[in-house]
């Protein structure tokens, strides 16, 4: 694993473009399967053209994989569905534009959930995408191609994004570090959507510095996003190796029935840890999360459900045998959607549907203002909130796929986060049996530099951060 | 007072097109693609494709509170945008970005010319939604092979104004869409004229029946035709017992009857929920410095017209019907007598423009003035000046050329009184008869004049000279 630093000394020598045949060179021999494309030329042609000419951009010449569900022009874009096959977006995401202004050099598109509704990266259409800790286990979801990739050495950094844990789960799950910011701090202009009011872009990198480097680059306003907000923050500043009088709320409700008693022990000496370098504790209470799950699949599947509508084999995409309108776009979307997709698809129309709209969507939204006000009481007293990231580490492949509930109960430390829209980074805090372990700091709304600084202090002072997986 | 015999109740759903914007409404494509090939005007965020976001265009908002002040109606402190699912291939999302709750304006109201005078149509809200893209079918609908789709049109900015049940008849429904369209020319925020530019939803029950909404009108006098069918066939329905039923029917224009649509397409339900990638718009704010930039408005500028310059209520109404045809008047009434100007363009020129199927632009104002002047002066006569608006209109030409090649000329007074001398004494048995108290002898000696004269002399002035001389 190497960080952007260490990068740098070789690439300002001029060897991006041998960096980047290294890191091709390892995804070429990879098991992992955490790449859906590989952009292999086009890569190799913009880090010798950083080597000739140079580039004054603070990601120039490094390598970066995108999740596949961020349009990339020229460049396959699928979302790991069949019904997206050969689709090539015209575009670039904003987030794109802005890596390349900075140098980056985008490597590849990444394994991911079908239209990132997953945890565990095992319902793409292109195969599940394996944990490098343990090749029989999932690498988490929906961003584990991403996660995958940045843990077993494929690439220094990547982008995910997150609609309700889908940075933050992959990234506990695979030992890297992984943030969702605050709804609105990067713009969704060609993020394609899965539920538009909860989701965010996210970086993936192996430290606390490394994420801030490419937060910086992909933060900011854009006027396509009218969710987008105008605030110009240097994160990396942010990084101080210090905690002292950091007030910490541990929400107890995050350790719930189900959470796997390794990660609970090592979440709490984590918070000793930031406790024993100046941090103090405080008491939260945060009553409405038992019900932020139900909430959240009801607003996420509902949203989903009209996001989706589109695919219909008209203008891109899967095309079946051509019939009448009717016959042919049932067709494309028999054939195109996996079944995650159609159960969510299908749910969500039945949650917006006349006579439910009420009971389901009106009331799941009104649950979201309470977890909201959740959040506002808690902020009160505390500064960050620290939580275990997911309840348990990784799982195995096909334990729980045909068990849609118990997947969906895996969301339940991570989905209240999307439902209030505040930031949460995951950073790795332990293990447990040679599993990595991580947990979540949540910060308030737009305070991303308290929960950067948290997780850079916890990093300086331990080296859970520096473990890799054997064989990587 | 209209009894209105059958109960008829008619509402009207009118999608206007806000096609003098220069870009659409949610993305930065312009409008301006009439002329140019399809799918020339497009991009992701039209296109719907994967990934690409809305942005409202602020200037389509202005344009919506315009009209939204315009039809008196209140305007939102927020207002918000939904979405309405469902599928069909001209709709690039498989949704459309529309209003439910919230909409721009409401609860307003507009006064049209009614069965039996001024009459109040209330307007139960303006809404603004995104057009979508435009099929065209080979041959007809249910024998085309394909479909082509254009998206050019997707993303237009739409205004919907529904109106409450307010219309009494068929010609009440026209009444309307005429004034609805007279006030969105003079809010310069619609062209008519081109494609698409107004396409009309019409709501239609009478005693004893429910509503049928009739789909695919486009024109006002398609309007007031699949409303009178519609009315026959629901009359003819209860008549023969049977029951009117709540359907959607498709107005067909060619045959110019309504059809009962498939249930396929009739059994909606469209999900609404708020659009998640549009925050809510706050515009309590905008409505006042808009209404400062209203224009005159086509009711105002009459009951001016008939104060200023003195005309009738009738000429002013006529004249203030479009925009174009009122600052015509204008400008000619500012140089000539209102009065004269406003019976010339009215009784005359109106009415060959009509005929013709001409607009006001095909006319100039100077030659209206020249027209005017030669009347003033006594140079022509009245059927000389129809003749010279005649000629401009299918042959061109100024009016003094007109004048010229065509001998228009008024002859001189001795001239006539000579003629009238000589038809005198040429006609003693008409001259005996008019003396004896046959007025209409007179004719036969007007009309020699008139053939002395060879038709330049004024009839009624040769009159005048004739009695002079008789008594
Ligand atoms: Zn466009």
């Amino acid at each position: 694993m190497a960080t952007i630093n260490e990068l740098n000394e070789r690439i300002h020598a001029g060897s991006s473009e041998e960096i980047v045949a290294e890191y091709l060179e390892r995804i070429d021999s990879s098991k992992l399967n955490a790449f859906i494309t590989v952009a292999k030329e086009n890569a190799l042609a913009r880090a010798k053209e950083i080597d000739s000419e140079g580039h004054e951009g603070s990601l120039a010449g490094i390598p970066v994989a995108i999740k596949d569900n961020i349009s990339t022009k020229g460049i396959l874009t699928t979302c790991a569905s069949k019904i997206l096959t050969g689709y090539v977006p015209p575009y670039d995401a904003h987030v794109i534009e802005r890596l390349k202004e900075a140098g980056a050099v985008i490597i590849g598109k990444t394994n991911m959930d079908e239209f990132a509704m997953g945890t565990s990266t095992e319902t793409s259409f292109y195969g599940p995408t394996r944990n490098p800790w343990d090749t029989d286990r999932v690498p988490g979801g929906s961003s584990g191609g991403s996660a995958a990739a940045v843990a077993g050495s494929e690439v220094p950094l990547a982008l995910g994004s997150d609609t309700g844990g889908s940075v933050r789960c992959p990234a506990s799950f695979c030992g890297v570090v992984g943030l969702k910011p605050t709804y609105g701090v990067i713009s969704r202009y060609g993020l394609i959507s899965y539920a538009n009011s909860l989701e965010q872009i996210g970086p993936f990198a192996t430290t606390v510095r490394d994420v801030a480097t490419l937060f910086d680059v992909i933060a900011g306003y854009d006027a396509r996003d009218s969710t987008s907000v105008d605030k110009e923050v240097n994160y990396s500043s942010a990084l101080k190796n210090d905690v002292s009088g950091l007030k910490i709320g541990v929400p107890e409700e995050y350790f719930g029935e189900g959470t796997d008693e390794n990660v609970e022990k090592t979440v709490w000496n984590a918070i000793h840890t930031l406790e024993d370098l100046g941090a103090t504790r405080v008491e939260v209470k945060m009553p409405h999360t038992k019900y932020a799950l139900s909430a959240y699949y009801i607003i996420a599947m509902s949203e989903a459900s009209s996001n989706l509508a589109r695919f219909d084999g008209m203008r891109y995409g899967l095309r079946t045998e051509d019939s009448d309108w009717h016959t042919t776009f049932s067709q494309v979307r028999a054939a195109g959607f996996g079944d995650e997709v159609k159960r969510r698809i299908l749910l969500g129309t039945y949650a917006l549907s006349a006579g439910y709209h009420d009971k389901y969507y009106l009331k799941a939204l009104k649950v979201r203002t309470l977890i909201k006000q959740d959040f506002e009481l808690a902020f009160k007293d505390a500064d960050v909130l620290i939580a275990p990231t997911m309840p348990y580490p990784a799982f195995k492949l096909g334990e729980k796929i045909d068990d849609p509930l118990s997947l969906y109960l895996a969301d339940v430390d991570t989905v209240p986060i999307n439902l209030a829209g505040v930031p949460s980074i995951s950073v790795p805090c332990g293990f447990s049996h040679e599993l990595p372990i991580g947990m979540q700091v949540i910060g308030k709304h737009f305070d991303e530099a308290t929960i950067l600084r948290t997780a850079y202090t916890f990093e300086e002072n331990t080296d859970f951060h520096t473990r890799e997986p054997e064989g990587f | 007072m209209y009894d209105n015999p059958d109960g008829v109740m008619i509402g009207l759903e009118v999608h206007v097109q806000l096609n003098k914007l220069k870009t659409k409404v949610f993305c930065g494509c312009t409008t301006d693609y009439h002329n140019d090939p399809p799918n020339s005007h497009v991009c992701p965020v039209c296109l719907g494709l994967p990934g690409a976001l809305p942005k409202i265009n602020k200037k389509a908002v202005e344009a919506a509170i315009k009209v939204g002040l315009a039809l008196n109606c209140k305007i939102e402190e927020h207002t918000q945008f939904y979405r309405k699912n469902y599928y069909y291939p001209d709709l690039p999302k498989g949704f459309q970005i529309t209003q439910y709750d919230f909409p721009i304006s409401s609860g307003g109201h507009i006064m049209i010319e009614g069965e039996d005078g001024e009459h109040r149509v209330g307007i139960t809200r303006a809404h603004m939604e995104e057009d979508p893209g435009r099929l065209v079918h080979e041959g007809t609908i249910d024998k085309s092979k394909y479909t082509l789709i254009d998206y050019n049109r997707s993303g237009m900015a739409l205004l919907e104004v529904v109106s409450d049940p307010d219309m009494r008849s068929p010609k009440e429904a026209r009444r309307y869409l005429d004034k609805l369209r007279n006030i969105l020319e003079y809010l310069d925020v619609f062209d008519g004229n081109l494609e698409g530019a107004l396409r009309v939803d019409a709501n239609i029950s009478i005693m004893g029946g429910q509503r049928a909404e009739i789909k695919n009108i486009s024109s006002h006098k398609g309007a007031e035709r699949a409303l009178l069918y519609e009315i026959v066939r629901q009359k003819n329905v209860l008549r023969r017992g049977g029951i009117v039923v709540l359907e959607t029917r498709h107005f067909d224009e060619a045959r110019e009857i309504t059809m009962s649509m498939r249930s396929k397409e009739e059994a909606h339900d469209y999900r609404y929920f708020p659009e998640p990638d549009l925050v809510p718009l706050k515009i309590s704010g905008w409505a006042p410095a808009i209404k400062e930039t209203l224009p005159e408005l086509p009711d105002a500028r009459r009951l001016r017209f008939v104060e200023q310059y003195g005309i009738t209520d009738d000429h002013a109404k006529a004249l203030t019907s479009e925009l174009k045809l009122a600052i015509f008047y204008e400008n000619v009434a500012k140089k000539a007598d209102p009065k004269t100007a406003a019976v010339w363009i009215c009784d005359v020129l109106k009415g060959e423009l009509n005929y013709r199927n001409l607009t006001i632009d095909s006319f100039k104002k100077e030659h209206m003035l020249s027209v005017i002047g030669l009347l003033a002066s006594k140079k022509i006569t009245e059927d000389g000046a129809v003749d010279i608006i005649r000629t401009l209109l299918d042959k061109g030409g100024s009016p003094d050329e007109i004048v010229a090649e065509k001998g228009l000329l008024k002859v001189e007074g001795d001239i006539v009184s000579t003629a009238a001398e000589e038809a005198i004494k040429e006609n003693p048995q008409a001259v005996a008869d008019f003396k004896a108290g046959k007025e209409k002898a007179l004719n036969s000696l007007v009309g020699a004049v008139m053939k002395k004269t060879k038709g330049r002399a004024d009839a009624r002035a040769a009159r005048e000279v004739l009695l002079g001389k008789l008594g």
